[in-house]
């Protein structure tokens, strides 16, 4: 990323739970840096998020979960973006996640986890560097 | 409550203190800070005198335990005559697993359950739906219809506990589920005693498992308030809660604040419906958060007692005292524990424990050192229960009643949050009372606006949280975290095709139907609701016959 373009960052709460806290403190903090942030809102599909994420023309898909579902919910979004032509979108995620699950979250294709106390800058930070698209 | 003369004298003393050894220590040693702040923001002064509460009338402002306004407590002698119920919220998997958990807790000398239900089931999703795939049994347990709160409760003689249920949009139909449990164990709905969540407007504030649109949900709400007020005179019919509230990130004024402008939507909603005000308001309990700033927690307690005893006497004009009675469960606070250095949590929930019993708390539920990282396991599940007995037992606070009022800080910090609450309320009314607030966004606008406030001055260092932003160490990641059975899922959809193969599916429909009707008029709805679910209905389907008539809640998006 040499700056030329406006970082363009989808935040989702995939699954059933409410709590957006920390959603929203990040969406804030990463505006405040100079990004573009969408916020989906509850309750989104994997299916919701993909269409968004390739809609808006992301260069990131930014997830939280905070109820225990991410194993099943975080791999099936990056799934249904490599199908749909969004293998180029960077896709990371957060919220109570333990140590263990994330090696597997990685191998199924999230870039990086930020687990609980992480300061929004390493979030931001990460993603300035990581992302794919030019 | 102090003479002039001796106030004047104080004043003077003071002033010379201040100039004499203030000013000397300063100039050796600085203060630490320029300005010092509660965890809520309030500036703290360096020393509070008797100056700080000579306005307060004693009779009319704090008044003795039982009595209005109710500031130093609900009962006239507090954790003397009983100590609070230890109450710690549990549920996980399937109702096998949780009813294990229950008899562990009573066993442990736990005085009262309280129910956590999966996801699907506080959104009226039964397992088997396909948005509820990953979500079965994870922060509660799965319950589909009546046959799984026969198991929940296997055992457990309902007549003997006090069972308070999370569960908000389709509380009406888990209180039903009760009824009809309690009525196989040969127990009168008069017998039950409990609370249900019931709570929709902080749903659409900050907790999120809302179904039906307000105006609907607002009607479930009422009818269970006019049938609890009929027939279960020992039910709490609505748990106001400002625990999502300040969880979100509300600081403890928007907590009293947001929760009381709520209760009062309830309060207007119900005489509306055609309710007088003291049949109902009695049964109408509260549930605050317990953070870390132990006075200031204190405080707001204590604040928001007195205020809602004014609110229902002044303004909805009741005569029973009890309807001027704030009565609150309280559990500390999720959002301050860390995963850095977990055992570190056991403190923190000790002092917010101890906030809550000397704010004069009915209940608590004390949180688990491990739960900025999974669901509790068992060990620590027991050092938070043993958390609350060692308050009780052995540190001497539970043996007289409200002991810090009278001290110059927490009476003045007392008045200054009822105050600046009182002003939010206010503003509230202006904008149309909460239900409009909520559709206008104010109320969530002002909670994210503290969130980012707090979670920037931790980035900042302008607020340390140990272990987190300083006391930094190398950890390894933690060991024994529980795990739910991801086959749970597989579990309760084979447990559904049973029971849709085994009952009478003629008469579900009947009574689907027959609650569709009922929805469309005024009539009140719990009837035909325990109709519904002693006919095994699933929690599933009532909804969705619901949905058809209520249609479905959409949240505005504003970040």
């Amino acid at each position: 990323m040499t700056g030329s373009k406006t970082i363009r960052v989808l935040i989702a709460k995939p699954g059933l739970d409410g709590h957006d806290r920390g959603a929203k403190v990040v969406a804030r903090a990463m505006r405040d840096a100079g990004m573009e942030v969408i916020y989906t809102g509850l309750r989104q599909t994997p299916e919701q998020i993909v269409e968004a994420a390739i809609q808006e023309d992301v260069d990131c898909v930014s997830m939280s979960i905070l109820s225990g579902a991410h194993n099943h919910l975080f791999p099936k979004v990056v799934k249904l973006l490599r199908e749909k032509g969004g293998e180029d979108i960077l896709v990371v995620g957060g919220g109570v996640i333990p140590e263990e699950d994330i090696p597997g979250l990685k191998e199924a294709g999230i870039a990086e986890i930020f687990t609980p106390g992480t300061p929004t800058g390493v979030t931001i930070d990460f993603i300035t560097k990581n992302i794919k698209r030019n | 409550m102090f003479d002039k003369n001796k106030l004047e004298e104080i004043k003077l003393e003071k002033e010379k203190w201040a100039e004499e050894k203030v000013k000397k220590a300063i100039s050796r040693f600085p203060e630490r800070k320029e300005t010092f702040r509660t965890g809520s923001n309030l500036e703290v002064d360096r020393l509070y005198t008797p100056e700080d509460i000579q306005d307060i009338d004693y009779m009319e402002k704090l008044g003795f335990p039982g009595e209005y306004p109710f500031t130093r407590g609900v009962q006239p002698t507090m954790y003397r005559g009983r100590l609070w119920t230890m109450r710690q919220y549990a549920g996980f998997a399937t109702a096998e697993e949780s009813n294990k958990r229950y008899k562990y807790l009573l066993e442990q000398g736990q005085t009262g359950l309280s129910v956590a239900f999966d996801l699907p089931t506080q959104i009226g999703y039964d397992s088997d739906h396909p948005l509820s795939q990953g979500e079965v049994g994870k922060v509660g347990v799965a319950i589909d219809s009546l046959k799984d709160m026969e198991i929940l409760f296997e055992g457990i003689p309902l007549d003997k506990v006090s069972t308070s249920m999370t569960i908000n949009a389709p509380a009406a139909i888990l209180l039903a589920m009760y009824i009809a449990l309690a009525e196989k164990q040969g127990i009168t709905p008069d017998g039950l005693s409990g609370t249900i969540q019931n709570d929709i407007l902080k749903e659409y504030i900050a907790r999120g498992t809302y179904i039906f649109p307000p105006e609907p949900s607002m009607r479930l709400i009422t009818d269970i308030f006019e049938y609890c007020s009929a027939h279960m005179p020992k039910w709490n019919t609505i748990s106001i809660s400002g625990y999502h509230i300040r969880e979100a990130g509300a600081t403890a004024v928007q907590e009293v604040a947001f929760t009381l402008a709520n209760g009062i939507a309830y309060v207007e909603a119900a005489i509306k419906a055609g309710l007088s005000v003291d049949d109902f308001a009695p049964r109408l309990s509260f549930f605050f958060n317990a953070h870390n700033d132990l006075l200031e927690e204190v405080a707001k307690f204590r604040a928001a007692r007195r205020l809602w005893a004014k609110i229902m006497k002044q303004r909805f004009k009741a005569q029973n005292p009890k309807s001027m009675m704030l009565r609150f469960h309280t559990q500390t606070a999720g959002s301050t524990l860390t995963a850095q250095q977990p055992d570190n949590n056991i403190v923190r929930v000790a002092i917010q424990a101890l906030a809550a019993v000397l704010g004069g708390t009915q209940s608590l539920h004390t949180n688990s050192r491990d739960e900025a990282l999974a669901l509790p396991s068992e060990d620590s599940v027991r050092i938070a229960l043993r958390t609350q007995q060692i308050i009780a037992h052995e540190s001497g606070v539970a043996e007289t009643v409200d002991p810090l009022a009278g001290s110059y800080y927490v009476e003045s910090l007392t008045n200054a949050i009822e105050q600046k609450a009182m002003e939010y309320i206010e503003k509230i009314d202006k904008l149309g009372g909460a239900p409009k607030a909520i559709e206008k966004g104010f109320i969530q606008q002002e909670i994210q606006n503290s969130a980012y406030n707090y979670q920037m001055a931790v980035e900042q260092g302008k607020r340390i949280v140990v272990g987190v932003n300083k006391f930094k160490i190398e950890e390894e990641a933690p060991k024994g975290l529980l795990k739910v059975d991801p086959a749970v899922g597989k579990l309760q959809e084979q447990k559904i095709k049973q029971l849709k193969a085994s009952r009478d599916n003629m008469q579900v429909s009947a009574v689907l139907q027959e609650l569709k009707d009922w929805a469309k008029t005024n009539n009140n709805l719990m009837p035909v609701i325990i109709r519904c679910v002693k006919a095994y209905c699933t929690l599933g389907e009532i909804c969705d016959a619901l949905r058809t008539v209520f249609g479905e809640y959409k949240a505005s998006i504003n970040i």
